[in-house]
């Protein structure tokens, strides 16, 4: 299998070479996704944990008793911890167009790449969250048979994200197979 | 839409105009209220026949008295005719709304009367035909035919038509959708053709006398559910019936019960109560009744393989038949309980693309040999994937039922995976042979699953933190949704990353060379 990529859509994203040490079946230059997104991944993350920590926090406020502060304050101090990494996170997710198929890869902790054919691909999916789109990004997903498949690329620049599917959807065209 | 003239023709269903299925569908489908019903008012006038048989009187508050006492007896009486009328007019009603079509392309139905509904299926895209005859639908000799597309619940059903239409209607639906024109077809197959073989063989049907009728019902109860024409006896595999009352009794769901009425027992002997083990009973005939239920479904089982597919059948009182197009298995698993470890049996489900939304009809939809011995095993295999007869790949499927002490072909996982495949980390291994993945796990539970690699929908490889300190990896080939899901883990890293680029490489090459939309069709054809 020839490990070349295809001519690259409409702007070339940063790539990264692999770092060392992490999973990497099918080595090569990596494509990233927009630094810009680890501010909506930031977002997300922090109002996610201080909603859940002022859920968590009512039980300590009502009934007054110390010790069932604890769950808010974990609460609390996970979020901050994933806060501190989603940089990491987000530099982790790349993607490459392959000759045949779209490898996509995404996590630090737990890792997992996923390389989908394009004859594969059912549909492609461009969605658009309310802080993406202050941002201009949006999220690429690719929809096979599989239910497991589940690859969404995120932080994407939206011309990008929609050329992307143009030639994803093209090439699904050419190469398409059945179920 | 144009509404073409439904014209009712039985001699061919499939010459691409409209039709309409037998006119006792209504009563066929509605078959159990009927006969509840009819139970009902016989039981109500069981007496009041003795009495006016035997001449006494001495029983009263029945409606029908009240109805006499009154003296509203005509009015009661036309009361009950104008609700038959309306539910024979309805009946005749939907009975006219419903037709159906099958040309080379596709299948149509349309039906319904205030809600109406019209559901078309591309042939190309069928993943498999069923026959089903429930009991009631049987004792009038009908059929409803079933076709399976991919998606949740996406069905299209005729019913009801007569066994032998059904069964002609099958096989030509298998054969347009198979890409063999009419004209090959006659050419290359001949008089051998099957099911209007199948047809004749069954005599005089509506035309004969009375006598006739019942006898050849009769030869429908007891006929085998399938066409000797049409399966090559060495692959056909049936349901030993011993081993299925064995297995029957031999399971999870029997292990269970047990461990609930050991409970049972323990709490009333310590709560000093010996009634409440009265409470036993009821959860004993629970389990008879569905262990009665499992076998009588499962006792007239087959399996064989037909130019057209796989066909399943089973059922005893009320049979299904089922053909599965070639390339239509998504994934094989084959597994052994423990508890079935000592008798060497094994049983086998696959996943496909077309899902039943009720669970039970799910699990008898994946489920396609309850329980066999190892040779059936092996017989069923090479039935559902005839690529599997190949020699090469004998000893490799024979490993994946033994305990493989890590010598065979499969990859396994290296020995610091012990730490977290404590007993199976010899066994848990992959094999990549054109045309198909083979992965082997479990020394308890143990497993084989295979997955044609033209059927890969996509691969991943993961791994967690405790993996890379270990430097071990997890593979995941994604099929349909189904019970099986081929993944392997606490694999080498390296040998994880071999699986996950040459497995790529195979699938896609394979889904490129995969033609088994239309089977029938010469490779040398269009690609679809």
């Amino acid at each position: 299998m020839s490990q070349q990529t295809d001519p690259p859509p409409a702007t070339l994203p940063p790539t990264a070479p692999s770092a060392a040490g992490r999973l990497d079946p099918v080595p090569g230059e990596w494509r990233r996704v927009s630094s810009r997104y680890i501010v909506v991944d930031l977002v997300g993350t922090v109002v996610g944990g201080l909603v859940l920590s002022a859920f968590l926090s009512l039980p300590w406020l009502l009934s007054g008793v110390l010790w069932l502060a604890a769950f808010p304050a974990g609460t609390l101090l996970v979020t901050l911890l994933v806060a501190a990494i989603t940089p990491r996170r987000v530099r982790s997710i790349g993607y490459r167009l392959r000759q045949d198929d779209l490898v996509f890869r995404r996590g630090i902790l737990w890792q997992r790449v996923v390389a989908v054919p394009y004859g594969r691909m059912q549909l492609v999916d461009v969605t658009r969250g309310p802080i993406e789109r202050a941002l201009g990004m949006s999220q690429l997903k690719l929809v096979t048979a599989a239910a497991a498949s589940a690859v969404s690329i995120p932080g994407l620049p939206q011309a990008d994200a929609e050329s992307l599917r143009d030639s994803l959807v093209e090439l699904a065209e050419t190469r398409r197979a059945g179920l | 839409m144009t509404a073409p003239a439904p014209a009712f023709r039985r001699d061919d269903l499939g010459d691409g105009g409209w039709h309409r299925p037998i006119a006792a569908t209504p009563l066929l489908r509605g078959g159990l209220a009927l006969v509840a019903i009819a139970g009902i008012l016989i039981a109500n006038f069981r007496e009041r026949l003795i009495a006016v048989v035997i001449g006494q009187g001495g029983y009263e508050g029945d409606p029908v008295d009240l109805l006499i006492d009154n003296g509203l007896l005509p009015a009661g009486l036309g009361v009950s005719i104008l609700v038959i009328a309306i539910v024979v007019v309805l009946f005749y009603v939907s009975w006219r709304m419903y037709t159906f079509r099958v040309t080379d392309e596709l299948v149509e139905v349309r039906s319904g009367v205030l809600f109406r509904s019209n559901r078309r299926a591309r042939l190309d895209r069928i993943q498999g035909v069923g026959i089903e005859r429930t009991l009631f639908a049987r004792i009038f000799g009908a059929a409803r035919l079933e076709l399976q597309v991919a998606g949740d619940d996406a069905n299209v059903r005729i019913e009801y038509l007569r066994g032998r239409d059904a069964d002609a209607l099958r096989g030509e639906i298998l054969r347009r959708a198979s890409g063999v024109r009419a004209a090959e077809r006659a050419a290359a197959e001949g008089p051998a053709d099957g099911a209007p073989a199948a047809g004749a063989a069954e005599g005089p049907n509506f035309g004969g006398t009375l006598p006739g009728l019942v006898q050849t019902r009769m030869g429908e109860f007891l006929a085998p559910e399938r066409d000797p024409a049409l399966a090559p006896p060495e692959s056909v595999v049936e349901m030993h019936p011993g081993r299925l009352i064995g297995s029957a009794i031999l399971s999870g769901r029997t292990f269970w019960f047990l461990v609930i009425i050991a409970l049972i027992i323990s709490g009333a002997i310590g709560a000093d109560n010996p009634l409440l083990i009265v409470t036993v009973v009821p959860i004993l005939l629970a389990l008879g009744s569905v262990t009665i239920r499992h076998i009588a479904k499962f006792l007239r089982y087959s399996v064989a393989a037909t130019p057209d597919g796989v066909r399943i059948g089973f059922g005893l009182l009320s049979m299904s038949s089922e053909t599965v197009p070639p390339g239509r298995i998504h994934s094989i698993s084959v597994s052994q309980p423990l508890i079935w470890r000592p008798v060497d049996w094994w049983t086998i489900r696959i996943n496909r693309a077309s899902r039943s939304r009720s669970n039970s009809q799910q699990q008898q939809n994946s489920t396609v040999l309850p329980v066999g011995s190892r040779a059936d095993a092996l017989k069923v295999l090479r039935v559902l994937l005839p690529e599997l007869a190949d020699d090469d790949l004998q000893p490799l499927l024979e490993s994946g039922f033994s305990r493989d002490r890590g010598t065979g072909r499969y990859s396994t996982s290296p020995p610091r995976a012990r730490v977290i495949r404590w007993f199976s980390w010899r066994r848990n291994g992959f094999a990549l042979v054109n045309p198909v993945a083979l992965l082997r796990r479990g020394a308890i539970w143990r497993e084989l699953v295979i997955v044609p690699f033209a059927r890969i929908q996509s691969v991943s490889i993961h791994q967690g933190w405790l993996g890379r300190r270990m430097r071990l990896a997890g593979v995941h080939l994604h099929t349909v949704q189904g019970p099986i899901s081929a993944q392997l883990g606490a694999l080498d890293e390296a040998d994880a990353g071999r699986f996950f680029r040459d497995l790529e490489s195979d699938a896609v090459r394979a889904a490129a060379a995969d033609h088994s939309a239309h089977w029938g069709r010469p490779v040398a054809g269009s690609t679809a």
